[in-house]
């Protein structure tokens, strides 16, 4: 399991890109949003979690695609999967997760706090939608293994993964963008929400990994 | 969890009447087969014929039709017991020599032959530190071999092994192949090599069914 994230984190930085695009992707969505609204610093501010939370998951869905492509192109998601008694498929995936969110999601949480000076946020709710995306961002990449999983045998999946995703993104974006408002608007509350986001992470860490690992467990090919 | 590396003298692989069907076209039927310890088969036929979809079968990659693969005598499923090398290599090619196979050693347990001493084996041992993409097609082939070695796995399923490999490195190859099935284990290989073992049994497919 260890061995898993360390190969997949290795193989993200060596072979570059894949984190660095996400965060250039989510920079430019940002950039261009004051384009689209106007030059209103009030309103930016205001909006300015739900850009910051729209452009992380667009951003997050990128790489999602290529999550077992890589593996299944080279062969190697066949070890994967026949190593299935010593290395449960769920864990195997789980890890194939968290090495996929230190490469694509931690940049993407890294940047929010600078990306949220470009949008003349606040720093209580720079730090908020820092805090809820990091919180947010795994369950992404966990519902995205459902979508990954399903679609790796096409050749053009990565849109498809994205359609598929999106339906079940809605909690984490909700809680998300609520618990980042919570921050700065009187009267609605931060904790809750922040909570709910929480809980959602968790429940797919469980969701996606199982459900993932039962898709690739019947790909033919 | 060590299942892998214990040492069953009366271990067999048993196929029993395997059918197998793609998109309703039947690729074949009624394969029938048992393998004791120290006993090898080698599957021929021209391409098409359905060698590979045997192989992923035997390893429970595919939905069977009818039939059964299982080890006894405790009736386990292949992949417990199983190294499976497909026609690829399974090797990342951003990644060192010595990085691919030490994530092997570790991520499929049991550990074997080291991976300095695996790649000694397979005459490879200068490319340690190399990245794998630097390798040639048989280097690559040879690196990938040399996994099999990483740890105790009784049943070995191969794919056209000797895809890439020059005169030398099939003669390699087949020495290997030769003291694993001496070492008491199984294999099951897709390839044209002829193999001097006794105990090797051969397995021919006919011309692809229409």
């Amino acid at each position: 399991m260890i061995a898993l994230i360390i190969r997949d984190v290795r193989l993200g930085i060596r072979s570059g890109g894949s984190g660095l695009i996400g965060v250039l992707f989510f920079l430019s969505v940002v950039a261009v949003t004051p384009f689209a609204i106007g030059p209103d610093l009030n309103l930016l501010a205001q909006i300015g979690p739900a850009i910051l939370w729209i452009g992380a998951l667009l951003a997050s869905l990128l790489g999602l695609d290529r999550l077992f492509q890589i593996d299944l192109e080279d062969g190697s998601l066949d070890v994967l999967v026949l190593a299935r008694h010593d290395q449960p498929l769920a864990l195997t995936v789980f890890s194939k997760c968290v090495a996929h969110w230190l490469i694509t999601g931690l940049p993407l949480v890294i940047a929010a706090p600078l990306f949220g000076i470009l949008l003349n946020m606040p720093l209580e709710a720079t730090a908020a939608t820092t805090a809820t995306l990091l919180m947010g961002t795994p369950a992404i990449t966990f519902i995205g293994a459902m979508g990954a999983s399903v679609t790796a045998t096409l050749p053009r999946g990565g849109l498809l993964v994205s359609v598929i995703v999106l339906p079940f993104v809605i909690p984490v974006l909700i809680f998300g963008v609520q618990a980042a408002l919570g921050a700065t608007l009187a009267g609605v509350p931060f904790m809750q929400p922040f909570l709910f986001l929480c809980a959602t992470t968790l429940f797919f860490c469980v969701l996606g990994p199982l459900s993932a690992g039962y898709a690739l467990r019947q790909l033919e090919g | 969890m060590l299942i892998g590396a214990m040492k069953w003298d009366d271990m067999r692989l048993v196929v029993e009447d395997l059918y197998v069907s793609r998109g309703g076209r039947t690729i074949f039927e009624g394969v029938r087969f048992e393998l004791a310890r120290g006993q090898g088969l080698i599957v021929t036929g021209p391409n098409g014929a359905g060698k590979s979809t045997l192989l992923r079968a035997i390893a429970g990659f595919l939905p069977l039709d009818r039939g059964s693969v299982s080890v006894l005598p405790n009736a386990d499923p292949v992949w417990v017991h199983a190294h499976f090398l497909n026609t690829f290599n399974a090797m990342k090619t951003a990644l060192t020599v010595a990085e691919n196979l030490s994530f092997h050693q570790q991520f499929t347990g049991a550990a074997a032959l080291g991976v300095e001493d695996a790649l000694e084996r397979v005459g490879l041992l200068h490319v340690l530190d190399n990245r794998f993409g630097d390798l040639s097609t048989g280097q690559r082939r040879r690196v990938a071999l040399a996994r099999l070695l990483l740890n105790h796995r009784p049943i070995w399923l191969i794919d056209e092994p000797t895809t890439g490999l020059d005169k030398a490195s099939e003669a390699t190859f087949a020495r290997i192949l030769a003291e694993h099935l001496n070492g008491d284990g199984l294999v099951v290989a897709a390839t044209h090599l002829p193999i001097d073992v006794p105990g090797v049994k051969s397995l021919r497919f006919e011309e692809a069914p229409v």
